[in-house]
């Protein structure tokens, strides 16, 4: 009896002292393998009595049994000492820099991010985007719009003109986005609802002007849209677009060849150590001009003033994104400075929508 | 353009109202205020003193120390440098703290080589009242010490500047403005009748127009003489009116036409009878004739140009301004005056030829009133007898003054139909009465009769603007815009949408936007195969921005090059825009172009440590340009890739991506050295360029359900091979070749290897692909996987010479 539990003490001592999985193994094939001590153990029960196997066979099959488990438990021992050292060998540097994804550092530039904002706002009034070439005629730039020829209004455009054709005639950069506003009147039926954003040209150039810049016009042609609607439209897009709750808006009578009446609106602001406010402060900032379509326009697009009526408004996007946004010098917008596009810019997925904001 | 002064505009409107009010409501009425100049504010530190004694500084020969009288309190000392300071001199000064707005500084107490200055003897410069800075201020012995120098100057009568819209001819002059404010219930217009002068003798000056064939560009023309006048500087109250606009007093007769100029929007001229020979005759100017003119310029003329001769020649340039040798000086005893009516387009050409801005264009080119022509000149008759004495001549006029009867039927209802406004019946006659118009008729419908100062006002819309911006567009309600019951539609055209696509796309790729000239250089043009004759500007506004650019490429590697130059190498830029390929609409075209240098990977950008980096190459441009056909539109299975590209990309790294020979989409790859040399750009440098409007437009469909998917049941089978073929065959050909072996079952291949190199033979490389089989019915055998395998060995084989690695 006392040859069981010494040989178990034994065993288990010897599991304990093994260092690693080939010494266990030996240990366990001492033990329970062929020749091994609990084998030769088990094999002496067939030849005891009943009544000793009764008594014999629990001790020597538990003994077996413990030896078992505390094999098993040597063995994970070792696997787990076994993965906590390759798990310390395994170590990096996590503070090592990654790559930033692309979307982070690419960008759309500001006119694209206005464009897609001021498209956003109209849309959701029922208009559509319209655009036309950049080589306009004299006469969809001009004469359709009621500049009569030789007229200074015309010289007032300082015109980037091409060579002279054959038959006299010359073609031009346009000098606004008007010639689509003919182009529109010229091939839909009223009613017209569109806007106009495209690039516009003039022979200017010092730190408020460039030879290139961008306007967005709208029109509206029915039988009953009058000043009042205008009106209204520009206040619901001031505040669409400056993402300000009301804004202070001023109506003045002005001129424009293709508009009558005509008005130049200033919108109310303070200006704050180079910032602009909206819709507070008691400065006037002009930022658009309007009116109704000349009749003399409607007729030129084969439209009768009496039967139809509309309003026309533009404005410079470059402008309106300056004063939103903050940038100080139109020129920058066209020098593709990586550095200014990457602060000025907008990120590709930072599309803007009236759902969930139009800057934010 | 338009300046006058408070008390000059109350001449005209007798009001009391404040002048920011008054100003506020030019602007509200269409004279848009530009600016205002309240001297009296800026001048209150001046005040008139004494120099009580001028004695020579100890330390500088030219300075003097003055002890000034200030009519308060002890003398002050002031250093002065001015040679006119003089002992008993009555002057201006600036005490310390006060501001010296033509020298930009504040004044302080300050010591000058070692003598204490307290204070400033100002010159007129000084103050920026005139360019005059030969000397302090010297007024008379009358001048009051003490007193406020602004007050004593008539400077402090506040200025007013009006940004004048080009269509306002009326309000050219102080009597027009006033009958705006009145209209606008500012005050009430004081409209003087004018009276007529009875001449002595007859005008014994002959004026007739020589036009000969050509149209004339003088309706009519007044001339009258007055004998035996007393020219001279004019009297305080007309210098002072001039002065406070900006016009520097010349004689009496020169002022007096000026003084017209502001205050009736009248331009005339005045010649040194004298200086006359013989007759004047209007007439087109002769090639080569010259001017001197009254601005000291000598102006070359030609038959564009309306002159005023007489037998020695141009004496004038009518209706801009008129020639030194025959105008007005002190000495002048008999004068012509000239009141006439000037082709507005005319003018407005000539002035803009010569570079003349004179005050006679400004109201000409805008049209002045052809009623006012010989009142006109009545009334400057009037002034030059009551400031210069003399006997007038009657008036000798050639042409024919003619006043357009312009009348209106107007409606009422315009009102509310153009501009939703209601204004009674009654307040809407007010207003256009006293604007000068005449209104017939008391029913709704009213006849407008338009006065001969307003060419401005033609039709129905015209009154009703007359009428909104006296009553105030403020009182148009604001009126919500329904958009109407129509289903909501997309409203962008499918060439929009790939725009915007293509921007977003392209920017997720971790490009940067750019937004370059329309316009390049006509060398860079060509390069990139533009350079069309019709596509050159005639007045570019630089050199380099002379012709419209047929492609994006070359602003966005000069960009780049910019960028580079300024310390930043590693740039990716892109631009979706317009290129020229003609003149004509259809020859505009959306192109969608980057360009990315040195270190600019889409996988990151610079020098990183994981080592994924290195520079640009063509395939890094090839997946740029697939990336953003795709996301505008383009179906990805049917774009092709052939090797090459246009001149302007290396012709070994280069592509052309096409659906078919016939649509070419764009290319890609790497830029040609002599092209970057040519620009003066460092590589590397690779770019694309795809057209959107050559993307087919994708067919409508009924319903927005995408197709059934379709999942097999049964495990893709994935296999390797590995073909040596010769180095110059396509690995597009190899793939295409062994996807033709079964359609159906060959569900994707991709190439995973290109192998050159130790155990390939030299002038071969090694293509190794995967192919996976995607089985429909049934689980595939492994004789059968092996029959497919042989198959496509086989099938690469013939088409491309390759044998399986071994």
């Amino acid at each position: 009896m006392t040859d069981t539990v010494q040989l178990e003490n034994e065993i288990l001592a010897s599991i304990e002292a093994s260092g690693d999985d080939a010494a266990l193994e030996a240990v366990r094939v001492a033990a329970l393998g062929k020749s091994g001590s609990v084998t030769a153990l088990l094999k002496t029960l067939g030849t005891l009595a009943p009544e000793e196997r009764k008594t014999q066979g629990p001790l020597i099959n538990g003994l077996k049994d413990r030896v078992n488990a505390a094999l098993a438990g040597r063995r994970e021992a070792f696997k787990g000492a076994a993965l906590q050292a390759r798990l310390n060998s395994e170590s990096i540097d996590v503070t090592l820099p990654v790559r930033e994804a692309p979307a982070e550092i690419g960008r759309v530039h500001p006119i694209t991010q206005v464009i897609d904002e001021l498209t956003a706002i109209f849309a959701d009034m029922g208009f559509a985007v319209a655009e036309g070439p950049d080589i306009e005629t004299d006469d969809y730039n001009f004469t359709k719009l009621n500049f009569p020829p030789d007229h200074p209004a015309r010289l007032m455009h300082d015109t980037f003109f091409f060579n002279p054709k054959p038959d006299g005639s010359r073609l031009l950069l346009r000098t606004h986005t008007s010639p689509v506003q003919v182009r529109t009147m010229l091939t839909q039926k009223p009613p017209i609802r569109v806007i106009i954003p495209g690039r516009t040209y003039r022979c200017d150039s010092d730190q408020t002007h460039t030879p290139m810049f961008h306007q967005v016009e709208g029109l509206v042609i029915d039988k009953g849209s009058h000043l009042g609607h205008l009106k209204w439209i520009l206040a619901e897009f001031c505040k669409a677009f400056f993402e300000v709750d009301k804004v202070g808006m001023r109506f003045r009578p002005s001129f424009f060849p293709f508009t009558e009446p005509s008005l130049e609106v200033d919108i109310q602001c303070r200006r704050d150590k180079g910032e602009i406010r909206f819709g507070e402060g008691d400065d006037w900032l002009e930022i658009l001009g309007c009116g109704m379509v000349h009749p003399n326009v409607l007729r030129n697009c084969g439209l009768d003033p009496d039967e139809y009526q509309g309003f026309a408004w533009g404005m410079g996007i470059d402008r309106i994104a300056m004063l939103k946004y903050g940038m100080s010098d139109l020129r920058a917008f066209f020098e593709a400075d990586v550095r200014w596009l990457s602060h000025y810019g907008f990120r590709p997925l930072d599309f803007p929508t009236l759902a969930g904001g139009l800057s934010s | 353009m338009m300046k006058f002064t408070l008390a000059w505009l109350k001449e005209h409107l007798d009001t009391d109202r404040p002048l920011a009010e008054l100003a506020d409501k030019l602007t509200m009425i269409g004279l848009e205020v530009e600016r205002i100049e309240d001297k009296a504010k800026a001048f209150a530190p001046f005040t008139i003193v004494r120099v009580i004694e001028a004695k020579q500084h100890p330390n500088a020969d030219r300075l003097r120390v003055c002890m000034v009288d200030t009519g308060s309190g002890d003398p002050v000392q002031v250093v002065c440098g001015a040679p006119n300071a003089r002992t008993g001199m009555k002057s201006v000064f600036a005490p310390p703290g006060a501001f010296i707005p033509g020298k930009n500084i504040t004044l302080g107490i300050g010591k000058i080589r070692d003598v204490e200055s307290r204070g400033m003897l100002v010159s007129e410069f000084e103050l920026q009242i005139s360019n005059d800075h030969d000397g302090i201020i010297d007024l008379p012995d009358d001048a009051p010490v003490g007193q406020p120098y602004a007050k004593y100057a008539g400077l402090d009568d506040p200025m007013i500047e009006i940004n004048l819209t080009p269509n306002r001819a009326d309000a050219t002059g102080v009597h027009g403005i006033a009958r705006d404010l009145a209209a606008a219930d500012m005050g009430k217009f004081r409209d003087q009748a004018i009276k007529q002068i009875k001449g002595e003798f007859p005008c014994p000056v002959k004026v007739t127009f020589d036009f000969g064939a050509t149209p004339s560009l003088c309706p009519a023309f007044g001339l009258r003489l007055v004998r035996g006048v007393k020219n001279g500087p004019s009297p305080d109250w007309l210098q002072k009116r001039l002065t406070a606009i900006g016009l520097r007093p010349i004689n009496a007769l020169v002022d007096i036409t000026n003084f017209m100029t502001y205050d009736r929007g009248r331009p005339l001229h005045v010649f040194d009878a004298a200086k006359v020979q013989g007759n004047l005759v209007v007439r087109r100017g002769r090639a080569g004739e010259k001017l001197l003119a009254l601005d000291g310029k000598t102006y070359t003329l030609d038959d564009s140009i309306c002159v005023i001769a007489d037998d020695h020649g141009v004496e004038s340039l009518a209706g801009i301004m008129g020639g030194e040798a025959s105008g007005c000086s002190e000495a002048t005893a008999d004068v012509l005056i000239e009141s006439a009516l000037w082709d507005p387009i005319n003018i407005a050409q000539t002035g803009r030829q010569l570079g003349i801005n004179s005050d006679a264009r400004y109201r000409f080119e805008r049209g002045v009133d052809p009623a006012f022509m010989v009142p006109g000149l009545e009334m400057a008759t009037r002034m030059v007898l009551d400031l210069c004495g003399g006997t007038p001549s009657e008036i000798a006029i050639a042409g024919h003054v003619e006043v357009p009867e312009g009348i209106i039927d107007f409606p009422q209802s315009e009102l509310e139909r153009l501009a939703g406004i209601d204004v009674p019946l009654a307040e809407m006659r007010r207003v256009l009465e006293r604007l000068g118009f005449f209104v017939a008729g008391q029913g709704e419908r009213v006849k407008v009769a338009v006065p001969s100062w307003r060419p401005d006002v033609a039709g129905k819309a015209d009154i009703v603007e007359e009428v909104v911006r006296i009553v105030g567009v403020d009182r148009v309600p604001l009126t919500p815009f329904p958009r109407g019951a129509d289903a909501r539609k997309p409203v962008l055209t499918p060439i929009q949408q790939r725009t915007r696509k293509a921007k977003r796309a392209l920017a997720a790729r971790n490009l940067v936007e750019a937004v370059t000239w329309s316009f390049i250089s006509k060398p860079q043009a060509e390069l990139f195969g533009g350079g069309k004759p019709e596509l050159a500007l005639a007045n570019p506004i630089a050199a380099d921005l002379s012709d419209m650019r047929p492609s994006l490429i070359p602003g966005l590697v000069a960009s780049a090059q910019k960028n580079a130059d300024r310390g930043f190498p590693d740039a990716g830029l892109y631009e979706v825009g317009q290129i020229f390929r003609g003149d004509q609409p259809a020859d505009q075209f959306t192109a969608a172009a980057g360009i990315r240098r040195a270190l600019a990977k889409p996988s990151g950008i610079g020098r990183q440590w994981q080592k994924h980096d290195g520079e640009v190459d063509a395939f890094d441009a090839k997946a740029d340009a697939l990336s953003v056909l795709i996301a505008a539109g383009a179906p990805a299975s049917a774009l092709q890739i052939v090797p090459g590209g246009p001149a302007w990309f290396h012709p070994g790294r280069s592509g052309t991506i096409q659906i078919g020979p016939k649509n070419v989409l764009g290319h890609f790859g790497e830029l040609h050295p002599s092209v970057l040399e040519a620009l003066d750009a460092e590589g590397p440098l690779v770019g694309f360029e795809v057209i959107l409007e050559y993307i087919p437009e994708s067919k409508s469909k009924a319903t927005r359900a995408k197709p059934v998917l379709d999942l097999s049941t049964f495990q893709p089978v994935e296999r390797d091979f590995a073909f040596v073929v010769e180095r110059n065959v396509k690995a597009a050909d190899i793939v295409r070749a062994a996807s033709n072996v079964d359609r159906k079952l060959i569900a994707g291949i991709s190439v995973f290897d290109v192998y050159e190199g130790q155990g390939v033979e030299s002038g071969k490389k090694s293509v190794a692909i995967a192919v996976t089989l995607q089985p429909r019915d049934k689980t595939m055998t492994d004789a059968e996987i092996d029959a497919l395998a042989a198959k496509i060995v086989a099938e690469v084989g013939k088409r491309t010479g390759g044998v399986l690695r071994a």
